[in-house]
């Protein structure tokens, strides 16, 4: 089955990225397909590379990355939420003039439209939040 | 049409579970997770309300419980505790999810 999830709370605050984290690698175990995972709202926070959490606790961003990376997942960050908060790749860089760059490996930015389309392509929009 | 009803807050700080309870209808089922599963403990005035809601299927997640403490045997008869991959088929076999988020 195709599914699609979205992800509205940011990393180490609340449950919803871990819960979502671990849906979509049990969907992909059990064979499903993920079309898309939309990171909305404080959930934007899970597409910076710059977070280093403690050696002994998961790196929740690079989880995302590298289960986007073995599964060719569209990672999907929503670009207003991401100007909010400082998530910037290189096109938004340049755009409004910012000194560097910060998406994580497997993140792309782009717009509210691909959660539409997420919620009409997937057969199951799948929502972790607060 | 069936509905998966996801419930992740603790009814006893929040109402999206009994808001929840208030909807769903015959044939539906409702996984508690998260911060929802101190719902699924027996004797309780949640555990009635779980009781009385006729034809619904209820189920808790199991790891949720074991990262709060709440051993199984405090879970109410008639909720079932399921994993992940449970958690998966439901979404499936179920026509559509809605989140109480």
């Amino acid at each position: 089955m195709k599914f699609a999830i979205q992800v509205n709370e940011g990393p180490y605050q609340h449950q919803a990225t871990d819960s979502a984290y671990q849906f979509a690698k049990a969907a992909l175990d059990a064979g499903h397909e993920i079309m898309r995972v939309f990171f909305y709202h404080d959930g934007v926070n899970n597409g910076t590379n710059l977070t280093t959490p403690p050696q002994d606790d998961r790196n929740i961003v690079n989880r995302w990355s590298e289960l986007g990376k073995e599964h060719n997942l569209d990672l999907v960050v929503c670009v207003a939420a991401a100007q909010r908060r400082g998530i910037v790749d290189e096109g938004e860089m340049q755009r409004n003039g910012k000194s560097a760059q910060n998406i994580a490996d497997g993140f792309r930015i782009s717009g509210l439209g691909q959660l539409i389309e997420a919620g009409i392509q997937s057969e199951r929009l799948v929502v972790f939040g607060d | 049409m069936s509905t998966l009803h996801t419930v992740n807050k603790s009814p006893f700080e929040k109402s999206s579970l009994e808001s929840c309870l208030g909807y769903a209808k015959a044939g539906s089922a409702v996984l508690m997770y998260e911060d929802a599963v101190y719902g699924a403990i027996k004797g309780t005035a949640i555990a009635d309300k779980i009781a009385a809601a006729d034809g619904v299927k209820f189920f808790v997640l199991g790891a949720d419980l074991k990262a709060r403490g709440v051993a199984e045997d405090k879970v109410a008869a008639g909720i079932e505790i399921v994993d992940y991959s449970a958690f998966v088929n439901m979404a499936v076999e179920n026509d559509k999810v809605q989140a109480w988020v």
